[in-house]
């Protein structure tokens, strides 16, 4: 079981994201969590999130890159469903399972390196994120992202997603 | 010509209400007496305008039996049950009490025994009408002294019916001897199972297809040729035409109609209730008063201190506060209508020798007369007794919010503070509301909210936040008024019913008004997009734009609302800075939507 957690607030206006998003749907055993369409007034059920969460092999955090880490959402679901006694100190219900981050952004590659526009390597911006799942238990995967996916044309996008969807279908067939 | 004559006395009655009935309540005497006094001043013994004793009486009884329809009506199996021990342990407490105490006394007085008992019964039993009325008067049906005299009048309405219908049986008479005697109770138990069952297997199939013809007067009609037609029945076999009439009202309280036909006697209630106190007024028979003036005073006396001291007496074990107890006595120390009904058949039945029953009638008349006298005198009582131990008077815990209304909109509201924790005192005024509110632990005031007193029962002086969640516009704005003025320190939180009260209570400074229906229209706007399509979180933003374009508009409404002109003006120029936000909005939307990055 692997379980999608999607954070976009204007899906429609997505290109990267989206073009990620259909390549990977319908793949069996893949449930996708859309927070925004779940939660659109950001009052997430807690215990329906965990619930998803409890028979699931691979947690995928999906979402575009907002200010150097997730949306709004995102965080608030980081805030309500990890909670002490059921993520960490106490059950661990996350610990052993596989994690993945898949991020779009909207700068290009070269832009993420002390010279460049972001002041830093992007794997300075890896670290929190990976530490949520270290502290959770979980293993972080190495993590999907596309930079510039508005600016690297249609064929290259579809390279991306294809390469995800193959690494999803052979977890999926794999951890089955 | 009859008709004429029944003109002039409907007018009659009509006047002498008008004239005495305002006069009393402005002598701070309540409208009881004033019927009372009408009906002295129109009747055989004042100007003698209605000089027919036959005629009054069959009047007075017909009073009674649409009396007794209504309270009939009012006693539903349910409503018994969720007062089982109010009514059980106070009304048996209260008919033993206040029976044996008379008994002795009329025994002493010279009755024989058996007359002795049943006058004393008779007359243990209060006046529903005079105890309900004074108790609607002064909204004070809800406290525990309302509840517990409620109570108590609920059970004398049933043990009447067997009362009545034995009394009969119990005389001495050559009439009923013997054999007789058993065929009188044969018609009797049979008009009864005959009533109930026309009741059921006839009335009730076919007041559902009078219903269903939905002509609103002919169901009104119906219901009183209901009434008379199971009164005259019950006469034919000897009994009562007020238990009749009692015995179909308590068989439609059950029935899904039973708020139907309350509802279409409702108008007629107030003014039968007055016809009826009318027609007491007009049966005390002054003669008598004249005639054998001590006799009677020391009955109308023993009735009342008797009856009085004995409920004062349980008023502690029934939970009526210390305080009211004078006035829970004074409010059913009197005769009620079943004494007339009950001595009627006594004297039919040769139980009561001489001038006894005529002595007793007008003995509960004059009682009847006294009670609102006595709850003035009672109420005096109180508040010197309060003045003189203050310190011993425990100030009740007041709610930190009260909630006036508790309809729909009131019930959401005080369910999410009860889930904190919070607890709300309740001002309603729909009694089938109450018992149930009530039954969730609210502290419940039956009322009109804005009555200052009221509001000062429920602690407005104390609480910290009024919720004002009636549907009343003028109501509601009254309410806000009150708060202002009176309780300076409350906060507010308001329904509003529409735009127009919406500008009203801003207008009187209260930014905490929300309209009733707007936020789930916008709920449903949102609804109405996501099934188009739009993305749910968007759908979410653009309520959120409406909302606070919306709420702009209405504020720079606010200073001109009473400027109808200028309200048009302003509702198009929001109207059309609306679209000209939305219109940007998509314009932005396409644009973005060309250089997205994510």
């Amino acid at each position: 079981m692997i379980t999608l957690i999607h954070a976009h607030p204007h899906p429609d206006r997505s290109i990267g994201g989206r073009a990620l998003l259909d390549a990977v749907r319908g793949i069996p055993r893949v449930s996708v969590r859309d927070l925004y369409e779940l939660y659109p007034d950001l009052s997430i059920d807690a215990e329906a999130e965990r619930a998803a969460l409890e028979a699931t092999r691979l947690v995928i955090w999906q979402h575009p890159l907002y200010w150097y880490g997730v949306p709004a959402l995102l965080k608030l679901w980081f805030d309500d469903v990890l909670t002490e006694g059921w993520a960490f100190n106490g059950r661990q219900a996350l610990a052993g399972k596989d994690c993945l981050w898949v991020t779009t952004t909207g700068g290009g590659r070269d832009a993420f390196a002390p010279t460049g526009r972001h002041g830093h390597p992007f794997e300075a911006f890896v670290a929190p994120i990976a530490q949520i799942a270290h502290f959770c238990g979980m293993n972080f995967l190495d993590p999907i992202v596309v930079y510039g996916s508005h600016r690297m044309g249609k064929e290259a996008l579809q390279r991306q997603a294809d390469s995800y969807r193959t690494f999803l279908t052979d977890y999926s067939t794999s951890h089955g | 010509m009859a008709d004429a004559s029944l003109l002039s006395d409907t007018l009659l009655y009509l006047g002498a209400a008008v004239v005495c009935v305002p006069l009393a309540k402005r002598l701070g005497l309540g409208s009881v007496l004033g019927y009372l006094i009408a009906g002295v001043a129109i009747g055989p013994w004042g100007f003698a305008f209605v000089g027919d004793p036959e005629s009054t009486l069959h009047f007075a009884e017909f009073g009674v039996v649409l009396m007794l329809f209504l309270i009939g009506l009012e006693i539903d199996l349910n409503r018994l049950q969720a007062m089982r021990a109010a009514v059980f342990r106070g009304g048996s407490l209260q008919m033993l009490g206040c029976g044996v105490l008379l008994a002795a006394a009329f025994f002493l007085f010279g009755l024989p025994w058996i007359g002795a008992i049943v006058a004393a019964l008779a007359v243990a039993m209060s006046s529903t009408a005079i105890a309900m009325q004074t108790l609607t008067e002064r909204n004070q049906l809800g406290t525990a002294t309302g509840r517990s005299a409620f109570g108590i009048l609920l059970f004398q309405d049933i043990v009447a019916i067997p009362l009545i219908a034995i009394v009969p049986l119990l005389g001495t008479g050559e009439r009923q001897a013997g054999s007789s005697l058993w065929i009188a109770t044969a018609t009797a138990l049979a008009a009864i199972a005959g009533v109930i069952a026309l009741g059921r297997f006839v009335m009730r199939p076919l007041i559902r297809v009078i219903a269903t013809v939905d002509v609103r007067e002919i169901f009104t009609a119906f219901a009183l040729l209901l009434v008379i037609g199971v009164a005259l029945l019950m006469t034919l076999a000897g009994l009562s035409m007020g238990l009749g009439a009692f015995l179909v009202g308590a068989l439609f309280a059950s029935s899904e109609y039973r708020h139907a036909l309350e509802g279409d006697i409702e108008p007629f209630k107030g003014l039968l209730l007055g016809l009826f106190f009318i027609a007491i007024g007009m049966s005390i028979d002054v003669g008598l008063i004249g005639a054998q003036p001590l006799r009677l005073l020391a009955i109308v006396v023993a009735i009342l201190a008797l009856k009085g001291i004995a409920l004062a007496l349980m008023a502690k074990r029934l939970g009526v506060p210390q305080r009211e107890r004078w006035l829970f006595a004074a409010l059913l120390a009197q005769g009620g209508e079943f004494a007339f009904v009950v001595l009627g058949a006594a004297r039919a039945a040769d139980l009561l020798p001489g001038t006894w029953a005529p002595l007793l009638n007008a003995a509960v008349a004059l009682s009847m007369a006294a009670t609102p006298l006595l709850v003035i005198a009672a109420d005096r009582w109180a508040t010197r007794h309060a003045a003189q131990r203050e310190d011993d008077v425990i100030e009740d815990a007041h709610a930190p919010v009260i909630i006036a209304g508790f309809g729909r909109y009131g019930q959401i509201v005080g369910r999410m503070l009860n889930l904190d924790g919070v607890a709300a005192t309740v001002l309603d005024h729909d009694p089938d509301n109450i018992e149930l509110i009530r039954k969730f632990g609210y502290k419940v005031f039956y009322g009109d909210a804005t009555r200052l007193d009221l509001l000062e029962a429920a602690g407005a002086a104390q609480a910290r936040l009024l919720v004002i969640a009636v549907d009343q516009v003028e109501d509601s704005l009254k309410l806000v008024d009150l708060a202002h003025t009176h309780f300076p320190n409350l906060q507010l939180v308001v329904r509003a019913r529409n735009v127009r009260h919406w500008l009203e209570l801003a207008a009187r400074g209260v930014d905490t008004a929300e309209r009733e229906t707007f936020e789930s229209a916008l709920r449903s706007g949102r609804e109405a997009l996501e099934k188009l399509g739009m993305p749910r979180y968007e759908a979410r933003e653009l309520a959120d734009t409406f909302r606070r374009n919306n709420i702009a508009t209405l504020t720079a409404m606010r200073p001109h609302f009473k400027d109808q002109e200028k309200l048009v003006a302003l509702a198009r120029s929001g109207l059309n800075e609306l679209e000209e936000n939305l219109r940007r909005d998509r314009e932005a939307r396409a644009t973005r939507a060309a250089q997205e990055w994510d």
